[in-house]
């Protein structure tokens, strides 16, 4: 039985589980049935040219975790920002960790998408917004099907959430192989401000395929920051499908640092349905051995008077691979849109690839783009000049390679990530020097 | 303290110093003048341990060690310092860490632990303060947008920073009007010592009003075709190179 098979006969098992009401019951049959149509997407489509899922695929995986597994704190903290305080929501094999979790429902709500979705309390809000901004392909369709956990986020008007929330997702590899489907629903009200640091963890060297869909709402002057640390196992995939739905005056950054797993893939999507809006959108990749990233993005300029920020650095070694592909659509009443692009891809070895495609699609005639992709070496005229002052070949290039990509960190606004980052980058390079730039 | 011995070398098969001697003791100075493309700052470079250079026969000795198979890291680890005539801009890293990093990883070589902070710092300001760098200066991305007086000024400050052994200044003088140049031929003076020697590599006489050698050699055509004291910059100025290409080439 293959995975797309496979799927739809669990979703039969999980529909006769279901305790929730006929409205989110017809979402998600209308899913499911969706992804029956579509299938996986393949290589003949041309978001996905660059990027095939047949070997991701073709594994056994294990699609409903049948036990709940325990993790100590001790085990797993090197995956959490542990130095600031934090609200965290855990999640391990897809299921809710309670033990490793600190929810809230003070003035906010931290809490869990599977009691969003079952208790009344939630149901406004659930449909408001659930579903409303993930695109109805494949793959966030697959997710809304069997969508059943992950983060509940809702920060009320003007409320500055006082410190960031973390959400996790552990792999524990009690199976040989097991696809985990996080479900995450983040609304912040008008004025409201949240940071919000997201990872995928896998704790074995088993296989991992996670399709995950987070969709964000930024009401008015909203605030909202993400921070997406991919540094996974090298026998994990990832597909992130995340929609960011801003209204005017708001401002909502994603920040990507992916520099592990086997296969990436972010789909990442920003609508601006307001005035006065900035989406920001940085970027850090570095990879080594076989491993292949795919940044997918779109903003799309919808009213007028926006901005968006989109600056991804990439260094590729050994036979990894990357890819960017970048759309920018400003509809005919957009004028004035201010939307910058920039792509710049660093090769360590002759055998790495990355393919980086800019797409703009204008419509209003006021209006400022720029976009821009290189794709280099080192320079080695600025790696004599730092031996030549004692700096050794490795350590060298490791210093050009963060300074390549620092002014992507510049942009971190908790220093605690900035500097987990950065020693991450550090050990992914071998070297043992504090970047302390 | 500096010995090349019959030094020849090349870059893509063509061949650019064709046999040099040159000796330097500990407390000189010495000029390296000579007519563009005489191979002047190929000296320079292979001295460095530019790895583009091929050398293809000949010695470079420091202290009686021999540095023909060491890299570039390993000869500033010893104690060789080249001022580049064109230094890098490096975009993302400040002057102050690059310094920093600079001198922690030749510590490291010596197997000494990183500096403290606090003497770092103090080094930092005493050297800042003699090329009269401006603090705010050195918080900046290396050489980027530095003017040519700002990017020499910031070679001498490494300098000060790393006291080498043996400092060889490239067209420093450069792009330097007269008040950059007064700054950093003072900073060199006051660094010189009895223990550490300077090789100047100029095309004019100006640098060396300023920085005042005990030899000066004329390069050309990758030799040294005429040494002599101070005076000899004085007649190279008067009278240019032609009257050495006539010598060389009869």
């Amino acid at each position: 039985m293959d995975l797309k098979e496979k799927l739809l006969s669990s979703y039969l098992i999980l529909e006769d589980q279901l305790h929730i009401d006929t409205s989110l019951q017809d979402i998600k049959s209308d899913a499911i049935k969706l992804f029956k149509e579509k299938g996986f997407p393949s290589k003949k489509e041309e978001a996905w040219k660059y990027t095939s899922l047949n070997k991701v695929l073709k594994e056994d995986y294990n699609i409903l975790a049948k036990q709940d597994t325990a993790l100590e704190y001790s085990d797993v903290k090197k995956y959490f920002i542990h130095d600031i305080e934090s609200y965290k929501l855990v999640f391990i094999d897809g299921k809710y960790s309670s033990h490793l979790s600190e929810t809230t429902h003070d003035g906010i709500d931290v809490c869990l998408m599977s009691s969003a979705l079952t208790k009344p309390k939630y149901k406004t809000v659930i449909d408001g917004y659930f579903n409303k901004a993930a695109t109805q392909d494949s793959l966030p369709s697959l997710n809304t099907a069997f969508a059943n956990e992950g983060a509940y986020i809702h920060i009320p008007k003007n409320k500055l959430v006082d410190k960031p929330i973390q959400i996790i997702n552990f792999s524990t590899g009690n199976e040989a192989a097991s696809m985990v489907q996080p479900r995450n629903l983040i609304v912040v009200e008008e004025n409201a401000q949240v940071q919000i640091i997201e990872r995928h963890q896998s704790l074995s060297s088993n296989a991992v395929l996670t399709n995950s869909v987070t969709e964000v709402f930024a009401d008015k002057r909203a605030i909202v920051d993400i921070y997406k640390i991919q540094n996974d196992n090298a026998t994990a995939s990832l597909i992130d499908n995340t929609f960011i739905k801003q209204k005017d005056n708001s401002i909502a950054s994603v920040h990507t640092f992916a520099f592990g797993g086997k296969l990436i893939r972010n789909n990442l999507n920003f609508y601006q349905n307001g005035e006065h809006i900035d989406s920001i959108l940085k970027g850090v990749t570095i990879l080594s051995d076989k491993q292949h990233v795919d940044h997918n993005t779109l903003v799309h300029h919808i009213e007028p008077n926006c901005e968006s920020h989109q600056d991804y650095k990439g260094i590729f070694g050994d036979q990894s691979t990357g890819v960017f592909n970048g759309k920018i659509i400003v509809e005919k009443e957009a004028q004035k849109t201010n939307a910058f692009q920039s792509n710049n891809n660093i090769l360590l070895s002759d055998k790495a690839t990355v393919n980086t495609k800019p797409q703009l699609e204008i419509f209003a005639d006021d209006v400022k783009c720029s976009h821009g992709c290189t794709i280099g070496q080192l320079d080695e005229s600025a790696m004599f000049y730092m031996r030549s002052r004692g700096i050794p070949e490795k350590e060298a290039k490791a210093l050009l390679m963060y300074a390549f990509s620092n002014n992507v960190l510049s942009s971190v606004r908790i220093p605690e990530i900035k500097q987990r980052i950065t020693n991450i980058i550090a050990k992914k390079l071998g070297v043992n020097i504090g970047f302390d730039l | 303290m500096l010995k090349i011995k019959d030094l020849h070398a090349s870059v893509e098969g063509k061949s650019i110093l064709k046999g040099i001697n040159l000796e330097v003791k500990a407390g000189e100075v010495h000029a390296i003048m000579g007519p563009n493309g005489a191979g002047k700052s190929t000296l320079a470079s292979v001295v460095a341990g530019k790895e583009d250079y091929e050398v293809e026969s000949g010695d470079i000795v420091l202290s009686d060690e021999n540095l023909n198979e060491l890299d570039a890291e390993e000869r500033a680890h010893k104690g060789v310092f080249l001022s580049f005539q064109y230094p890098v801009e490096i975009p993302g890293v400040s002057v102050t860490n690059f310094i920093k990093t600079a001198i922690n990883e030749t510590r490291k070589a010596k197997g000494l632990e990183d500096m403290p902070a606090k003497d770092m710092l103090k080094l930092i300001r005493e050297k800042s303060e003699l090329l009269e760098i401006d603090r705010k200066f050195l918080s900046r991305s290396l050489n980027e947008g530095f003017s040519g007086g700002e990017k020499k000024r910031n070679e001498i400050f490494q300098m000060a920073m790393l006291e080498p052994k043996l400092a060889i200044l490239d067209e420093t003088d450069s792009g330097l009007d007269i008040d950059a140049l007064r700054i950093v031929a003072n900073g060199v003076n006051k660094l010189k010592s009895k223990d550490n020697a300077v090789v100047v590599i100029t095309h004019y006489q100006r640098l060396l009003d300023y920085i005042v050698p005990d030899y000066v050699h004329v390069l050309y055509d990758g030799k040294i075709v005429k040494s002599g004291g101070k005076e000899l910059a004085h007649e190279l100025e008067e009278k240019g190179y032609d009257w050495i290409k006539e010598e060389v080439n009869a």
